[in-house]
């Protein structure tokens, strides 16, 4: 029983951060419409940023992250304004295709210029796992999961401030928004930026975990099981669905890939991807768009 | 000039359905295929085996790709996963003995059902959820292979393909291999080319436009959406099973991976959606550019004209086949084809540019 504890608390604690690398995701789907399948790419590139910052220049963490925050804000500005304001009105395979070319290009460039070799980011947590009871913690994943629960919360709060609501009623309809005086281009803009912010947060954290390299961007595939489970429009979809992501993602193959030799994860998500889509494409707490001819 | 041509004005019925209706198309085409055919006259055995034969396999899966994607409309992000299917199939069916004639339609059938599953997903959604939906099966079939040793073959995972003839001819001979791949691709270009002409192809039009109102004017979309997937795929099982045993002559998982699949619909775009001549700019520019790209970057890198390090040299390839995906989609989001077809009506008028309305 011990040992399914362990899976159920590490499962969730990951499920977390998963779910963090996922709420950019949804940040750019609610206002823009736009499915940003970069955004594993960015995470890795926000890793990358910390580890020049902190191990390459020598500044301190609490300079580092703030200053990688800022460079990814601009980016996620610059690649709406530069890529993404060109497409839209396409088609929707061009759109997600564009990201593609994104995440692949991001993918060449860092490990390119920086070395392909993992490269260690320390953010001070320590490596002894917590034990409570006899379940083994570990210690990265539970202060990850509190920072992701609390940006998450923050997100939530942001969206009730005065900017938040335009981005709400961005998210609703453009041109409502254009004709109350919104400017649409800049709400997207700014979500995107935010999606920039929250891969710092997810790159420090992974970074930390897994050490940095190009496998970060590989973060993807789970973000989007979240997304696609919790509604690619709702951050409590997010939320909700890192969780059973990752509880699944955990216990499943703790069980299963002893009899079957390992990779289960993947399946697992491949499956919650599938079922989600086919019993509710639009998730747990998406929105349901009704189209006519 | 070229094209000795006042403009294209049809007198017959017979005259309009024609697939070129400009003869100098027809020439430039039959010049092409006589090319293709006296090839391993004229170019060595290196540039045969390892350019021109995996651009004509590419581009037989591009052009299986192409009908589900540009002519039937629906998106297929694990089109990578039905080839491995067709050539672990064909592998498996040689080994047990059945003749490569069958066990080439063995692997399109098998492929064809299997795929048929990820139309399924086509029913219900479409847009990014079928993107989402169709990325989640390469990667079940992608661990299926791989974790089940009878298909994988074992611990090493790689499968040598037996040596097998096609109608008397040795696979295994390099100039037969690639008359292989060159018959397969010559039949695929034929099939695609006339594939609009016919209801079928209609109907999947009318669904790629809009499948609530294909459905309206008696379109059984259901129907078409399934069929689509079972023939795009079975031509793409075929395509894997010849590009086992034309190229690679053994399989392993890696060959089929995600990123193959992403390689696939970067061809199809980038040449242009829904064109022939499109899949093969396409498939030519995704496969062949990178590795003409390395052999630059090592020979500049090598003579010292730049200074870069090993790591960038291996790097590069990578980045500009990124950075040139977005910038076809920014700058020629119709592809290739369009650039071709420009420089064509340019010179079909040329030099009495006025002419042009």
């Amino acid at each position: 029983m011990t040992y399914f504890f362990e899976l159920l608390i590490n499962g969730a604690l990951t499920g977390l951060m998963y779910a963090l690398a996922a709420l950019g995701i949804v940040l750019i789907y609610k206002s823009a419409g736009v499915p940003n399948l970069a955004h594993g790419a960015m995470i890795m590139l926000s890793a990358y940023f910390i580890y020049i910052f902190a191990s390459m220049v020598g500044l301190s963490l609490w300079l580092a992250i703030p200053l990688a925050a800022v460079l990814m804000f601009v980016f996620g500005l610059v690649a709406e304004r530069v890529l993404l304001r060109r497409m839209v009105g396409q088609p929707i395979i061009m759109i997600v295709m564009l990201t593609l070319g994104l995440d692949i290009l991001l993918r060449g460039l860092a490990p390119g210029f920086l070395g392909a070799a993992p490269k260690s980011l320390n953010l001070g947590i320590g490596l002894a796992p917590i034990i409570v009871e006899g379940v083994f913690i570990n210690r990265a994943y539970l202060y990850g999961a509190a920072v992701a629960v609390a940006m998450i919360v923050l997100s939530l709060l942001f969206f009730q401030t005065r900017l938040g609501t335009k981005l709400r009623a961005v998210s609703d309809d453009h041109v409502s928004s254009w004709s109350v005086g919104i400017s649409v281009e800049r709400a997207i803009g700014i979500s995107w930026g935010l999606a920039g912010v929250s891969a710092v947060a997810a790159g420090a954290l992974w970074g930390s975990a897994q050490g940095v390299d190009w496998t970060l961007s590989t973060l993807l595939f789970p973000a989007i099981a979240v997304v696609i489970l919790g509604g690619l429009d709702s951050i409590w979809g997010v939320l909700v669905g890192g969780l059973l992501v990752g509880i699944l993602g955990s216990v499943v193959p703790g069980y299963l890939d002893p009899l079957v030799g390992g990779g289960t994860r993947d399946v697992v998500t491949s499956l919650i991807i599938l079922g989600t889509i086919l019993v509710r494409p639009n998730g747990m707490f998406g929105r349901e768009d009704i189209e006519r001819v | 000039m070229f094209y000795r041509l006042a403009g294209v004005y049809h007198t017959t019925y017979a005259g309009e359905r024609k697939l070129w209706p400009v003869p100098a198309d027809r020439w430039q085409a039959l010049g092409v295929l006589a090319l293709a055919v006296l090839a391993p006259l004229l170019v060595g055995d290196l540039y045969l085996s390892s350019y021109l034969l995996p651009w004509l396999v590419w581009t037989a899966a591009a052009l299986s790709l192409t009908l589900l994607m540009g002519v039937a409309g629906q998106l297929h992000f694990g089109f990578a996963a039905v080839m491995a299917i067709g050539a672990y199939t064909a592998i498996h069916l040689t080994r047990a003995g059945v003749p490569f004639e069958f066990a080439l339609l063995g692997a399109g059938l098998m492929a064809a059902v299997i795929g048929s599953l990820f139309g399924a997903a086509a029913l219900r959604v479409k847009g990014l959820y079928l993107v989402m939906a169709t990325l989640a099966m390469q990667y079940l079939v992608d661990w299926t292979i791989i974790n089940v040793p009878a298909i994988s073959g074992g611990a090493q995972a790689t499968l040598q393909a037996p040596e097998v003839s096609f109608l008397g001819a040795p696979m295994t001979n390099g100039t037969v291999q690639y008359y292989g791949a060159l018959l397969w691709a010559v039949i695929l270009t034929v099939f695609i080319m006339n594939i609009k002409r016919t209801a079928f192809g209609r109907a999947l039009v009318a669904v790629r436009d809009k499948d609530f109102a294909a459905a309206v004017i008696g379109v059984n979309v259901f129907k078409y959406k399934l069929l689509a997937f079972f023939t795009s795929s079975f031509l793409g099982g075929v395509s894997g099973a010849v590009l086992a045993f034309c190229y690679y002559e053994a399989v392993t998982p890696e060959q089929f991976s995600f990123d193959v699949s992403i390689q696939f619909v970067a061809m199809v775009l980038v040449g242009g959606l829904g064109s022939v001549i499109g899949a093969y700019l396409g498939a030519a520019f995704v496969l062949l550019l990178p590795i003409v790209l390395t052999n630059l970057v090592a020979a500049l890198a090598d003579s010292g004209v730049i200074a870069m390090s090993q790591n960038l040299q291996s790097h590069i390839p990578l980045m500009a086949y990124g950075g040139l995906i977005i910038a076809f989609l920014l700058f020629e989001p119709l592809g290739l084809a369009k650039i071709y077809d420009n420089v064509r009506n340019y010179f079909l008028v040329w030099p009495f540019q006025h002419t042009r309305n």
